[in-house]
């Protein structure tokens, strides 16, 4: 008889102790399981610390940092005076600015990418180029701001120049998402129309962009709330870290509740970072409630066809 | 009354038309205004710079000291430190966000990959300076605990808390990449007598291989661009070193650094500023290049 069989399952996968070979799917899924665990984990950390700190529960004498005067008071040399008024005007002011620039802009080409275009180099340049900028860093975006918006267009370290450079860096994260709601309307929604004689535009305002709202919305949405959370690029064009003022028009200096938490961490004293630890909860809840909104939205109008 | 067929097509609606494609078409060319104003920006300022400074010593020298009496520029001193922190990142969240990305697309159910995909959303939007705020204050007092030696500003605190933060963007990117992956490529491999751990590290893995390469290249050059946990946990020292426990200055925090202070245009700090800028967008856009051509160059596409 063939005592020695030619064929050795064995050979590739070592032992080939079948019971082995399942212990190492099982180590990969812990090792899976554990990765994640640890993100969670730091998240817990991150913002269970936020929250003590707040309202300093670490201190001997608890303080809740984030009380009434934190929104009333201008910063301050002494801690417990002060707020972050300023840098909470100076945030609204600058991303609804950003909002009337960016989303016109970025909903614009979108269309006109997914709705005019040809298949040319051209096109494809755009294309390219749009991708690119989704990965430069930001902080280069701000010295494109310092060196175009504040020198060479006059606008200094105003709310203006903010809130353009803010602009550009969330163009592309709109373009790209509005390009993906635009696509997913069905072609045969737009040929029923142009049957109907509707010319592009028609069909564009009254057939594609009521379906593909929606998902609009929930892109720039997030575009948006990756602008509020922005520190370096308005450090880079000059925003000031101290404002104890509310800007006059949208040509005056500013400050935001990034760069107002920067501040306060920079310095060395316990009480800046629990005034610092009071912002970052006051931005995280501002964040989270839009990213709510943003998935209420998408879970609105989603629509199949 | 019906529509006058006769008057169509109508010459106002024509022009109509027009306006706004060129409307639309203007608004798409912003984008590309926006690249060339960044490169033209960058290089007119960076010219101005090496008029006044040596391009040799830019690259030779093994000292930053703009701000001191004897002023040198050795860019490799800030390049040094920011390879340093991205390397830490990187060695922090290539194996956690590939493992991520493995089990949610291999072995994790429906039930449990939509409540772990919005628990990695919330981490990837929370801003930088907060991630800067938690380097600081909690995980260099805890370093601090595990070796007393280690400086209140140093390189690991902030790239371990880099790494955490680009964890969600290799997961998101790898596990696309990983279920794009074909079922019938798993259940032949199933078929064949393999195990779970076969098929994901001898068919599914190599599969995606150039996405999850792409997601690696795009989380270093996000680790090169990141700023501001660098610039409030890593410190503001320039100095030429590859030990991770003492404060270093990278490219951002530099910039960010120069312009804290009130910078006059035309000085030669300003310039600074875009030499340092251009040499940092060099490096961004090669790795953004390169990860366009590795996945260009070795995707397996499938029908």
């Amino acid at each position: 008889m063939h005592e020695d069989t030619p064929i050795r399952y064995s050979e590739q996968y070592g032992s080939g102790n079948l019971a082995r070979r399942h212990l190492w799917g099982t180590v990969l899924m812990i090792a899976g399981i554990f990765s994640i665990a640890v993100a969670v984990l730091m998240l817990v950390i991150l913002v269970g610390d936020v929250v003590i700190k707040a309202f300093g529960l670490n201190m001997e004498r608890p303080f809740a940092w984030l009380r009434p005067e934190f929104f009333s008071n201008f910063d301050s040399r002494f801690p417990q005076r002060a707020g972050a008024k300023a840098a909470v005007f100076g945030t609204i002011y600058t991303i609804l600015l950003t909002i009337v620039v960016a989303l016109p802009v970025g909903v614009s080409a979108a269309i006109y990418l997914e709705e005019y275009a040809q298949d040319t180099w051209w096109a494809r340049l755009i294309e390219i180029n749009i991708s690119n900028l989704a990965a430069v860093p930001s902080v280069i975006y701000g010295l494109l701001g310092l060196q175009v918006f504040a020198r060479w267009l006059f606008l200094g370290r105003s709310i203006v120049t903010g809130a353009l450079t803010l602009a550009l860096l969330v163009v592309p994260i709109i373009i790209v998402a509005s390009r993906e709601a635009i696509r997913a309307v069905p072609a045969s929604m737009r040929q029923a129309s142009f049957g109907l004689g509707a010319t592009r535009w028609q069909t564009v305002w009254h057939i594609v962009l009521p379906q593909a709202v929606g998902g609009i919305l929930t892109g720039s949405i997030l575009a948006i709330s990756r602008a509020i959370g922005e520190t370096a690029p308005l450090i880079t064009i000059g925003a000031l870290t101290f404002v104890p003022f509310l800007p006059r028009n949208v040509f005056d200096v500013f400050t935001v509740l990034p760069i107002q938490i920067f501040n306060w961490v920079s310095r060395p004293q316990e009480e800046f970072r629990a005034l610092a630890a009071a912002g970052i909860l006051v931005l995280l809840v501002i964040l989270i409630s839009i990213n709510g909104v943003a998935m209420y939205l998408r879970s609105r109008f989603q629509k199949r066809y | 009354m019906g529509i006058d067929l006769r008057q169509s097509p109508h010459k106002g609606r024509v022009i109509g038309e027009r306006v706004i494609q060129g409307l639309l078409l203007t608004a798409a060319v912003v984008s590309v205004l926006t690249t060339t104003g960044i490169i033209f920006s960058l290089i007119s300022e960076t010219i101005a710079f090496f008029r006044e400074v040596s391009i040799i010593e830019y690259f030779t020298a093994t000292e930053w000291t703009p701000l001191f009496a004897v002023k040198k520029y050795g860019i490799f001193t800030l390049v040094s430190a920011t390879l340093l922190t991205s390397a830490i990142a990187l060695a922090v969240a290539v194996p956690l966000g590939l493992t991520a990305a493995i089990y949610l697309s291999e072995f994790a159910g429906e039930r449990v990959r939509s409540p772990i995909k919005s628990v990695l959303e919330i981490l990837a939007g929370i801003p930088t300076v907060v991630y800067g705020f938690f380097a600081l204050t909690v995980v260099t007092p805890f370093l601090k605990t595990l070796n007393p030696d280690i400086s209140i500003f140093n390189s690991l605190s902030a790239g371990l808390v880099m790494g955490i933060m680009i964890v969600p963007l290799i997961t998101s990117l790898s596990e696309d990449a990983l279920s794009a992956v074909p079922n019938s490529l798993r259940e032949a491999a199933y078929g064949l007598g393999s195990t779970r751990f076969e098929v994901a590290t001898k068919v599914v893995v190599p599969a995606a291989f150039s996405g999850i390469v792409a997601s690696f290249i795009l989380a270093m050059s996000r680790a090169i661009g990141e700023t501001m946990i660098v610039a409030i946990a890593a410190g503001q020292t320039p100095k030429f070193t590859f030990d991770p426990t003492v404060p270093v200055m990278t490219m951002t925090s530099y910039i960010v650094q120069v312009s804290l202070g009130d910078v006059p245009y035309g000085s030669l700090s300003y310039y600074t500023l875009f030499a340092v800028g251009m040499t940092l967008f060099t490096f961004t856009f090669v790795l953004n290049m390169v990860s366009y051509w590795v996945v260009r160059r070795f995707r397996e596409v499938y029908d």
